[in-house]
Parts: C-alpha cells; sequence; structure tokens
C-alpha cells in the first residue's frame, strides 16, 4: 500500500512538472508575439502622426516637420530591383548547376563549401568589399550600381539554397520521363522542372527581396549618403535608401526627428512583414498540395 | 530526316551553352568568397604592418582616432562579448522551452500558426530593432534600473535575443524532428511521461543539433550591426557591466565609414582589421556548427 501511495505521489509530481513546463513553454511563445506587437504598435504610436502624403512625398530637410522619405523610398526600390536583377539569374543559375551538371570534383566542392561560409558572413563585410572591389577597384564609387552588386552577393547565398530545396523537391519520376522521351537535360528543366518548382523558388526570392530591402549596414559600409535633396539618376548616381534614412533620423537626438524615424519604420514594416507574409501564404499551400503530385 | 537532325543539334548546342553558362554563374560564390579573404588580409597586411600585432591583441585601449592612438581590440572585443552574450542568455532558454513545445507537444495545427510569426520575428529589419531597443526598451528598463545610460549594452543585447530567437528554436526544433520516433516509443514503453520523453531522451538525442543552432545564433549576433550602432553606443570600454555604452566590432566598423575615411589612411586600413578578427569569429563559429549538424545527420540517417 505504502509503495503504491509513492507511486500515486510521483505521478502527481510527474504530472505537474509537465504543466510547469507547458506553462512555461506558452510563456515563451506569447512573449515573442508580445514582443513584435509591442514593436510594431510602438512604431505607430510615435509615428502614426508624421505619416502623411506630405511625408511620402517629401525630400529629406533639416527641419523635421518638413523632411519626407521620397527619396530613400526610390532609391530602396531601384537597388532591390537591380539586386534582384543580378541576384536571380546568378542564383537559380547556379543552384542549376550544383543540382543538374556539377561533376563530383574538388572544384564543385569548393563551391559548395564556398556558398556555406557566405552564408555566414556578417552582412558588414560585404560592405567592406563593395567599397573595397565595387567603389574603388571597378571605380563605380558610391554609386546605386555599387550598392546592388554588393546586395546581390551577400543575398547569393540564399538564392542559392533555397533554388536547391526547390528543386530537389520535384520529384524525380518527372526527370526520368523527360530523359525517357529524349529530352536534353536543359529542355526537361526548362519545360517541365522549373516550372514545377517555380513556387518554391519564388518563395526564396520573395524572402531574397525582402531582405534586401531591409538592409543597412553594408550600404552604410559602401557610404550610401545619408543626405539626398535628389532622386537617382540613373544607376552611377548617388543614394539613399529607407533603412538608411531611418538610422539616420534614429541617431539624431531631437525628438521630433525620431518620429520621423517611427513614421518610416511603418513604411517599411509595412513593406517587409507584407513580403514576409506572402511568402509564408505561399509555401503552405505549397506544403499542402505537395502529397498530391507525388 | 534532315529537320530532325538540325533539331537535335540545335538542342545539343543549347544544352552545352546553358551548362556553361551556369557554371561560370556558380563560380561567382568562390571568387566571392576569395574576394572577402583577399581582400580581408591584404587591407590587414598593410595595418600590421604599421601597428604591431601583440599590442593589437593584447593594448586595453582602443583609441584610433585620437591623437595619441591606440590600437588594442580588446575594449571592442569585449563588447561585442557583452552584447551576443546577453543575447544568447535569451534566445538560448526561449529557443529551447519553443523547440520542445513546437516538436514534441503542438499539434501541427498549432505549429502551422507559431512557426510563421516566429520567422515574421526574424524577418524584421535590423534598424528596426535599433530604433526599438533605443527608444523603447531602454527607457522601460530605466525604470527598473535608474543607473542605465541611454546607451547600454543591456538593452541592444536583450532586443538581439529577441531578434536570434526563431534561428535558436527553429533548428533546434529540426533537430528534435529528425530523432527517430522508434526512440520516444521505447520510452514510452518502458513507462515514461511525455515530459520525460522530451527531456531526457529528444532533448539529449538532439543535443547536437541544439548546440548547433546555438553557435550558428551567436555569429548572427556576432556580426550584427545595425542594432548595436544605434543602441550600445560608440565608447569601446573594456568593461563587462552591461549597463554603460560600449562599443563593438560591428559599430566600429560601421562608425568609421559613416565619416568619410580615404582609403589608404591608417584609419581605412583599420577598419579591415577589425573586419578580419569578425570574419574569423564568425567563420570558425559556422564552422563548428556546420560540423555539428553533419555528425547529428550522420548518426540519424
Amino acid at each position: 500500500m505504502k509503495s503504491a501511495l509513492g507511486t500515486d505521489m510521483l505521478l502527481v509530481w510527474k504530472r505537474q512538472k509537465e504543466k510547469v513546463f507547458l506553462v512555461l513553454a506558452t510563456l515563451a511563445l506569447l512573449f515573442s508575439l508580445v514582443v513584435l506587437f509591442t514593436l510594431i504598435i510602438d512604431a505607430f504610436l510615435d509615428g502614426l502622426p508624421r505619416l502623411n502624403l506630405k511625408f511620402l512625398t517629401s525630400f529629406p530637410s533639416r527641419k523635421p516637420e518638413e523632411a519626407g522619405i521620397l527619396p530613400a523610398m526610390v532609391g530602396s526600390i531601384y537597388v532591390t530591383v537591380l539586386t534582384t536583377l543580378f541576384a536571380i539569374p546568378l542564383g537559380v543559375g547556379s543552384a542549376v548547376y550544383l543540382e543538374v551538371y556539377a561533376p563530383k570534383n574538388r572544384l564543385s566542392a569548393a563551391i559548395e563549401s564556398s556558398i556555406a561560409t557566405l552564408g555566414g558572413v556578417p552582412s558588414i563585410i560585404y560592405g567592406m568589399l563593395g567599397l573595397e572591389l565595387f567603389a574603388r577597384v571597378l571605380q563605380l564609387g558610391r554609386s546605386l550600381l555599387t550598392g546592388a552588386l554588393t546586395l546581390a552577393l551577400l543575398v547569393l547565398p540564399i538564392v542559392i539554397v533555397s533554388t536547391r530545396e526547390s528543386l530537389r523537391a520535384v520529384p524525380q519520376s518527372l526527370w526520368e520521363a523527360a530523359l525517357a522521351l529524349g529530352a536534353t537535360r536543359w529542355q526537361a528543366l526548362k519545360d517541365q522542372i522549373l516550372p514545377v518548382a517555380f513556387p518554391g523558388i519564388l518563395t526564396g526570392i520573395i524572402l531574397t527581396v525582402s531582405r534586401a530591402i531591409g538592409e543597412a549596414a553594408p550600404l552604410i559600409m559602401i557610404g550610401a549618403l545619408t543626405y539626398v535633396a535628389f532622386l537617382p539618376r540613373g544607376v552611377l548616381s548617388p543614394f539613399t535608401t529607407l533603412p538608411i534614412q531611418i538610422f539616420n533620423w534614429v541617431s539624431r537626438p531631437q525628438k521630433a526627428f525620431h518620429a520621423n524615424a517611427a513614421a518610416g519604420i511603418i513604411v517599411l514594416l509595412a513593406i517587409t512583414l507584407s513580403l514576409n507574409a506572402l511568402s509564408i501564404v505561399l509555401r503552405n499551400r505549397l506544403e499542402k498540395r505537395a502529397p498530391r503530385t507525388l | 530526316m534532315k529537320e530532325t537532325q538540325r533539331v537535335l543539334r540545335r538542342a545539343k548546342k543549347e544544352e552545352a551553352f546553358v551548362r556553361h553558362l551556369f557554371f561560370v554563374f556558380s563560380l561567382v560564390a568562390i571568387f566571392t568568397t576569395l574576394g572577402i579573404i583577399g581582400m580581408l588580409f591584404f587591407e590587414s597586411f598593410l595595418f600590421f604592418r604599421k601597428v604591431n600585432v601583440l599590442p593589437f591583441l593584447t593594448d586595453t585601449q582602443w583609441t584610433p582616432l585620437f591623437y595619441e592612438q591606440h590600437f588594442g581590440i580588446l575594449p571592442l572585443l569585449c563588447g561585442t562579448l557583452l552584447t551576443t552574450g546577453i543575447a544568447v542568455l535569451v534566445a538560448a532558454p526561449l529557443g529551447i522551452l519553443i523547440a520542445i513545445f513546437l516538436s514534441e507537444y503542438a499539434t501541427p495545427r498549432t505549429r502551422n500558426i507559431c512557426k510563421p510569426i516566429l520567422e515574421v520575428l526574424a524577418g524584421v529589419p535590423t534598424v528596426v530593432y535599433g530604433y526599438f531597443a533605443l527608444l523603447f526598451v531602454t527607457p522601460l528598463l530605466k525604470r527598473v534600473i535608474p543607473s542605465l545610460a541611454g546607451f547600454n549594452a543591456l538593452s541592444p543585447g536583450i532586443v538581439m535575443g529577441i531578434m536570434i530567437l526563431p534561428l535558436v528554436s527553429s533548428l533546434s526544433e529540426d533537430a528534435m524532428h529528425a530523432v527517430p520516433q522508434s526512440l520516444r516509443e521505447a520510452g514510452y514503453a518502458l513507462g515514461s511521461t511525455k515530459f520525460e520523453v522530451a527531456t531526457k531522451i529528444v532533448f539529449p538525442a538532439a543535443f547536437s543539433g541544439v548546440t548547433a543552432s546555438f553557435i550558428l545564433a551567436l555569429s548572427r549576433a556576432i556580426g550584427e550591426t545595425m542594432l548595436v550602432t544605434i543602441a550600445a553606443g560608440s565608447m569601446p570600454q573594456l568593461t563587462l557591466n552591461p549597463l554603460v555604452p560600449v562599443m563593438t566590432m560591428t559599430a566600429f566598423i560601421a562608425t568609421v565609414s559613416l565619416g568619410d575615411v580615404p582609403a589608404g589612411t591608417l584609419e581605412y586600413q583599420t577598419i579591415f582589421a577589425v573586419g578580419l578578427v569578425l570574419f574569423l569569429f564568425t567563420f570558425f563559429l559556422n564552422l563548428i556548427a556546420r560540423r555539428l549538424r553533419q555528425r547529428f545527420r550522420e548518426v540519424y540517417q
């Protein structure tokens, strides 16, 4: 009897531990949720009064109430479009080469380990590469082109890794069917494999775009100007971007500029978070459909 | 007949063209890696011709822009260690709790709701985190700790912990998810509760994967720039006090490049020397994490 009671107590104690754990885990999840919402609400409370059409269409100014984010937004759009133009062909091409064509040799292994290494390099170091290689050696200066090339190298590993995952998810039978009909590997890729892998690749690209829009450190390294009172004229023009403009306003002591920063943050968050949401929705739909393709 | 041959020849040509083109594309990754390593070592070499390695590693002051120049990297390392240490202290326990919950307890529905929210946290631009740390978290903490300075290591450290939390939780969850079901069932057969299976079987079995997630998160935190540049200050101090302004390696690089530093000067070379140290840290941390994850995969596949 005594030992049975002991076992009972032990079981109760075990259940208690389990409950405590579940409460703690829920709290941890809630905590991250609360932080996310606090961050968004804080930006809205500070910045919403400043957010109006004039703010979106004005140039930066020494007077905080007159300053706006027009050149920063235009600069962000230009840099992001250019970055994707460079990064997508390079990234998707590299991914296809590694998944489909690469022979098993030391060069392929070197490419693989380069990509793994690049994935872990801090973004600011890409900025140093951009400063040294594009701005100085190639004499592109502190231009849109330098910024876009730098960011393209930065996001390249992300594009490659996500594209390879999407390619690998395509059923092998599709390959075999196409090749059995006498297609070359490129024909199979172009007409069968890439269309099937496309939504997955697109998800990766959307995340890449979101990353490029939010990136500030490498662009600061290459000296993207923080005071730009004009719109970029061509790819060799100096520029600024939204995150850099926000950084510039946050680092000033005046409260009025902080409100500007918050208003800029609302715009930036609206863009990056909706891109993130889009990629999540896309991926969830893919995951649901995955079994059917088998 | 001739027509077929023509089509075939064209297809073959296309195939060869594409293969060569994509091969050249994939070389970009190698050249980028070589470019980064080459540039860091080259400019650092120029730096170390003017400044000795020994004081660089042992001097306790970092004042490269003052009249009396000191080039001791220890204060910058200290600033980086302090902010990232706090970040990992925040992210590790929260990340493990969430990972165990998502991998062992959550229904697929709960998981499908929770994981995207965590991913959104990872998608917030770092300048936004900087703003949040400087203008929300620091004033909030000041109410509890009145001696907290406006710029400090504590607040960006905590916010950075939240920033890297999704990395820890999702990689740890992957590792736990990969633990074979048979191990869990063996545990249940011996009369273990779900909690015991989670903490005494799954967690130890996934330990190398979990450790890898910590190391990757640490490496990410070390390289983080905007958050610490905005909220941690720009005062290189050899201190472990999280309440005072510090300067991290990344913040130094960013701050120097904000001013227009002419190439070839010692100031210019200084950022590359610091960049080299930063690169070496993240490189080896990533290497260790990769090895750990590889070993983990080998055991369970």
